[in-house]
């Protein structure tokens, strides 16, 4: 029903955590609501002069795709500069844990999560 | 312990070896037809049925000729309740029910409105169960039935049959309960309850899937129904098909287990079930149960676990079968409409685990059920906003969410 991949981030959840989110450095970004059954804080620290994100966190409240999908995110935009994060897109969560029809709004949520982080980074030091 | 362990006792319950013993020979050399009335093979079969007939009427209180065979409770449902609608058409067309219903009757109902019938759904209060009074003052008089579920299957809780029985018979209204979950674990008789139809399925209570019953009153009063299917005229000619033998001996049998062991049985499944329910309790804070613990059945716990989305719990505790109430586990992607009808908001709804006991659960496999739930809801915990969220005293009803 699951897969391997899904299994193993859902096991083995990366980057779980919190970043304080008044550093000016911190992006934050949070989506979805109880009612609708996820939702997914992501955080980034960004390297104010390369621009490059250092540090990524995600906590998630949602099936176990939804904690994949942001585990998995939070892998990919490390490393990565917010121009090279943006360009992340929910096909490639989907394809890379082989999430069923049924499960693409998960990949959605951690795609909007990536980008709801960066613009408030973005917000937060007025770019 | 075997694994996974098995805790979906109201999905359907595993087959008693007693059960199964007794049906065999009936898939074997006593094959006959119940309706071959010339030679041996059909009486055997036909002796078969008339025992489980009995076995059947025993449990219930019930006079053998009044037990209807049929597929299974859905069957039983939509012949109890179209079969009356149709048969009693010019009395009226009022139908009373309620929202927790199984949606074997809800959607029976939903269709019989296509065609003229009046439907009233009988709001439920916070512990799930109906409020009398305003039972009493639904009935009109155009109303031909009152169809109320004895347990409910997702969250346990018993309706008050014999009450609602009372004032059914004083009004002159039929009474039809979808007892499903509760024949076998708690006592029913259709006397004292006052029941005029009642639907029964053998897989819930240790017997084999495909085969049930519908209780028909024969007298005071003499309850009439419209077959839904046509064909040779069989069970008093209220459901034509040619009988399903092994079936009915299982269905049988598995009263004569319930008659016998019942009453012993609900003693251990309520204690081994309060175990679960207090360890919990005792272990995790923000743990919610759904539906009266008073007036529910002895095997049946539903809990939500506030923060912690269902499906990711079930993910978890992967060696333990039991269900959830959340959306993502749903066929229809939306949370629980039992637990919605009891004013549970959606985000506790996605949160809740429905727990069925059963027969052959032991106390060793309770105690690692409740290991594994708190285990796994302490390391989503770890994991949810939400959580970390109310922790830090946030109002979650407060926030605004950015929803998709």
């Amino acid at each position: 029903m699951y897969s391997e991949k899904v299994l193993e981030h859902y096991t083995n959840p990366r980057n779980v955590g919190s970043l304080d989110r008044n550093d000016p450095a911190v992006g934050t970004g949070m989506v979805g609501a109880p009612e609708c059954g996820d939702v997914m804080k992501l955080q980034i620290k960004v390297n104010d002069e390369t621009g490059v994100i250092e540090e990524a966190r995600f906590k998630t409240f949602g099936c176990g795709s939804a904690i994949a999908s942001s585990s998995l995110a939070t892998e990919w935009v490390k490393g990565k500069t917010i121009d090279e994060a943006l360009r992340i897109r929910n096909v490639d969560i989907v394809n890379e844990l082989s999430l069923p029809p049924v499960k693409i709004h998960c990949s959605i949520l951690a795609e909007d999560a990536i980008k709801a982080a960066i613009d408030d980074y973005k917000k937060k030091n007025g770019r | 312990m075997k694994k996974p362990i098995y805790m979906d006792n109201h999905a359907t319950t595993p087959v008693d070896p007693r059960v199964l013993e007794a049906m065999l020979p009936y898939f074997g050399e006593k094959f006959g037809n119940a309706a071959s009335r010339n030679h041996s093979y059909g009486w055997d079969a036909e002796q078969a049925v008339d025992k489980a007939r009995n076995q059947i009427a025993s449990l219930i209180g019930a006079s053998p000729k009044e037990i209807v065979f049929t597929s299974g409770a859905t069957e039983s449902d939509n012949l109890a309740i179209k079969g009356v609608a149709e048969m009693y058409a010019e009395r009226g067309n009022h139908i009373i029910t309620a929202p927790t219903e199984h949606k074997a009757v809800l959607d029976t109902c939903k269709k019989l409105a296509k065609s003229g019938c009046e439907i009233t759904y009988l709001p439920v209060r916070k512990d799930g169960l109906i409020d009398l009074d305003q039972l009493r003052a639904a009935i009109t008089p155009r109303t031909i039935l009152i169809s109320i579920m004895h347990a409910n299957n997702e969250i346990g809780v018993l309706q008050p049959i014999r009450e609602i029985g009372r004032i059914t018979r004083g009004r002159g209204v039929l009474f039809h309960t979808d007892a499903t979950q509760s024949v076998g674990k708690v006592p029913v008789s259709v006397e004292d309850d006052f029941i005029d139809l009642m639907s029964i399925s053998a897989h819930k209570m240790y017997g084999p899937k495909g085969i049930g019953a519908l209780y028909v009153r024969r007298k005071n009063p003499r309850v009439q129904l419209t077959a839904q299917m046509d064909g040779g005229g069989h069970e008093r000619g209220m459901r034509s098909g040619t009988l399903n033998v092994p079936g009915i001996v299982g269905l049988g049998e598995a009263c004569a287990v319930a008659s016998r062991e019942m009453a012993p049985e609900a003693v251990r499944l309520a204690e081994m079930r309060d175990r679960l329910k207090d360890t919990l309790l005792a272990e995790l804070d923000e743990v919610y149960i759904n539906g009266s613990l008073e007036h529910r059945l002895p095997n049946s716990l539903n809990m939500s676990f506030a923060y912690v989305e269902g499906e990711s719990l079930l993910m978890g505790i992967n060696d333990v079968a039991v269900s959830s109430g959340s959306a993502c586990t749903s066929a229809t992607l939306e949370p629980s409409y039992v637990l919605k009808a009891l004013g549970v908001g959606d985000d506790l709804a996605h949160t809740s685990i429905r727990f069925g006991l059963g027969r052959f659960n032991t106390g060793e496999e309770v105690d690692y059920v409740a290991a594994r739930v708190i285990q796994v809801v302490r390391k989503l915990r770890e994991l949810s906003p939400l959580y970390e969220m109310a922790k830090l005293g946030i109002d979650l009803n407060k926030v605004e969410w950015v929803k998709d």
